[in-house]
């Protein structure tokens, strides 16, 4: 008896529905969510006992003066950025002709197999896709005795690795910005008298960035964030992650490592933020 | 239809979660009838309980070995059908991470050396042992008992597993002449440049400093581990050059295999370990003691302060320093045994001629893992000496 005139009293207090519907999310998001990074940024104002690794509960901003007076820390932070910046711009480049063959060019049924053919790669494991470019880029190994040249393992080995690793995130919503393209505003553009080159700057170019800037943020946040590809394939290279797994994990320093991880985090809203003002980001 | 595979589902989940229950409820009347252990206050055992089942430990490569490596390299089925404890084993590969670890509590004992006790003593995350619980530390060598690294206050911290040298190995095929100086991957390493590997942990400063020991005399460099600042910019700088010639730094032990038998590495620091292995794998590789000495370690086998299998990290600890055990650990890892009696069990029966096992002369070339300090370990007292934290954040500028 009592469900009915539960769902009657529900039917007559509309706020007490909405908060009974959006109680249990908002508490994930607020307590899970956002409290987890809370605790994050409060350990970044606290220290480690340097002997027995016992965590000092006092504020203090020696972990941000460490950061910022150690040259060492500026340059992993611009490795990062430039290897993050590197992998985006490179996927953009092989994704756009990719997508354009896809949406435009291919016949329709073959384009239900090139998005698998894109996608199938996902389905193997990350680790197992960075150990197979190991293999492929050690020194001694079949890049090298088949073309006589590899890059060893390195920053070049890293950059090539992840690039190949979040290509497909950076082709899937381009793809889907070219095939919202209307072939119609194609038509018209040249109808009206301009050349290729000016319907694709100012009809195809316009309509396809967003697809771009979303791929962009896929490619730019997952490259700056990795660790594990580049301790595979990177030989003696340092990126932010390793800094901050090596400062959590091996020298036990929490509080260290929180502020580090400042950086990629003010990175990524940084690029959001720039992202949002280009307007790419209201109709993705 | 939908319904009666929704039945089957709830089925299956309510058997899952009765069996799970019932297994709790067994282990919970074994753990209540059967372990009484007692503790002192300082938190040593008074005496041994029943096994608890299972014991968790953090152990060097090496150093807890089932066959699933070697077939024939096998101390833990012999151990569990013993004693009746599980041992569920963590690999870490350096010391850092053990400190790391241990303060996780769920961990029973760990195989510390030298650098990461006094540190785990400090932080009470370990307890002390009563050793005589332990039958088999009274065979211990009386120059591994009652060390600083082991005994605070007159308190064993636990039992000596065993020690050795950081050692150099090298690619027979590419590497030539032979070397027989750490100078190969130091002032000599350009020629390997790109293949040369070090230790990744901040501890292989040490290295650096033990060379310049022998090489720049006029730096007055004592102790490796006692590094005042001028001496820690020229340990530091050296690294840094060396940097220029490093392919990989390694401090998981399988990488540093795999990089030896592909060649991606030809000559830097390893443990004996790994050159076994190395060459089981058929790769061309040889590992030397050279000529300046070398750092090396001294293992501890300690216990949690939040153990949950006392009596099994007990039976664990007395059983891994047994003549037979102890014995097959030392020859295979590649160092000298704790027990004095283990030098009768070795496969090859001048191995603790070799591994110079009751030989303290050599042993004090050793420089054995410790913390450094700002009270400098050499006794100097007009200077300062770099800590460890100072050392942890060379490394990663070393790193760059």
């Amino acid at each position: 008896m009592s469900s009915p005139s539960l769902a009657g009293w529900l039917h007559r207090h509309p706020g007490a529905r909405l908060a009974g519907l959006l109680s249990a999310p908002l508490l994930w998001l607020v307590v899970a969510y956002l409290g987890a990074l809370g605790v994050l940024l409060v350990s970044a104002f606290w220290t480690v006992n340097a002997f027995t690794g016992d965590m000092v509960r006092q504020p203090t901003l020696d972990n941000f003066r460490t950061i910022v007076g150690e040259p060492v820390y500026r340059a992993v932070t611009l490795r990062s950025l430039g290897v993050a910046a590197g992998v985006t711009v490179i996927d953009a480049v092989i994704a756009l002709p990719m997508a354009f063959f896809m949406a435009k060019v291919a016949a329709p049924r073959w384009r239900r197999w090139l998005v698998i053919a894109i996608l199938t790669p996902l389905w193997a494991s990350y680790l197992v896709k960075a150990y197979a470019w190991r293999v492929l880029l050690s020194p001694e190994g079949p890049m090298s005795w088949a073309t006589g040249y590899s890059p060893g393992y390195g920053l070049t080995a890293t950059v090539v690795t992840l690039t190949y690793l979040w290509l497909p995130y950076m082709v899937i919503p381009v793809f889907a910005a070219f095939e919202r393209v209307p072939d119609s505003l194609v038509d018209a553009s040249s109808d009206l008298g301009a050349s290729d080159f000016a319907t694709l700057r100012m009809v195809v170019a316009p309509l396809v960035f967003p697809g771009i800037a979303a791929g962009s943020i896929f490619t730019f946040s997952l490259s700056l964030g990795d660790y594990i590809a580049v301790t595979i394939v990177g030989g003696k290279t340092q990126m932010l992650g390793n800094i901050i797994y090596g400062q959590l994990v091996t020298a036990n320093n929490q509080p260290l490592a929180a502020a580090l991880s400042i950086i990629p985090l003010a990175a990524i809203i940084a690029y959001l933020l720039a992202m949002r003002r280009t307007g790419a980001l209201e109709n993705v | 239809m939908r319904t009666r595979a929704f039945i089957a589902v709830l089925g299956a989940v309510s058997l899952v979660v009765a069996g799970c229950g019932d297994d709790k409820k067994k282990s919970n009347t074994e753990s209540q009838g059967e372990t009484k252990t007692s503790t002192t206050s300082d938190g040593s055992l008074q005496k041994l309980g029943a096994g608890e089942g299972a014991v968790n430990v953090i152990a060097w490569a090496g150093y807890v070995e089932n066959g699933s490596n070697d077939p024939k390299v096998d101390w833990i089925t012999g151990f569990e059908k013993d004693s009746g404890c599980k041992v569920n084993a963590k690999v870490a590969g350096t010391s850092d991470e053990m400190v790391t670890l241990m303060k996780t509590g769920q961990y029973d004992g760990v195989s510390a050396s030298g650098d990461a006790t006094l540190r785990l003593i400090q932080a009470k995350d370990v307890v002390p042992v009563n050793t005589a619980l332990i039958p088999n530390y009274a065979d211990v060598f009386s120059g591994l008992k009652d060390k600083p690294h082991n005994t605070v206050n007159g308190k064993n911290y636990g039992i000596p597993h065993g020690r050795g040298a950081n050692l150099l190995m090298y690619r027979t095929d590419k590497v030539s002449p032979a070397p027989t100086s750490w100078s190969t991957v130091f002032d000599g390493a350009s020629p390997y440049a790109g293949k040369v590997t070090a230790y990744d942990s901040p501890i292989y400063i040490a290295d650096a400093a033990l060379y310049l020991m022998k090489h720049k005399p006029e730096l007055g460099i004592k102790n490796p581990y006692a590094l005042d600042d001028a001496q820690f910019t020229a340990a530091v700088d050296l690294l840094k050059t060396q940097n220029r010639s490093i392919g990989e730094y390694w401090s998981d032990y399988t990488k540093e295999v795999e990089a030896f038998k592909s060649g991606n590495s030809v000559v830097g620091t390893t443990w004996q370990v790994i050159a076994n292995l190395a060459e089981a794998d058929k790769a061309p590789v040889a590992a030397i003691l050279p000529s300046e000495g070398a750092t090396g370690w001294s293992d501890t086998w300690m216990v949690a302060a939040k153990a949950q299998h006392p009596t099994c990290a007990y039976k664990w600890l007395d059983w891994i320093v047994s003549p037979q055990v102890n014995a097959q650990v030392a020859e295979y890892f590649g160092e000298s045994p704790a027990n004095s009696k283990a030098c009768g069990y070795t496969a090859d029966k001048t191995f603790c001629a070799t591994y110079h096992a009751s030989d303290a002369a050599y042993a004090s070339k050793i420089w054995y893992w410790t913390t450094p300090t700002a009270q400098c370990l050499d006794g100097r007292t007009n200077v300062t000496c770099k800590d460890y934290s100072a050392w942890t954040q060379a490394w990663t500028e070393i790193k760059g």
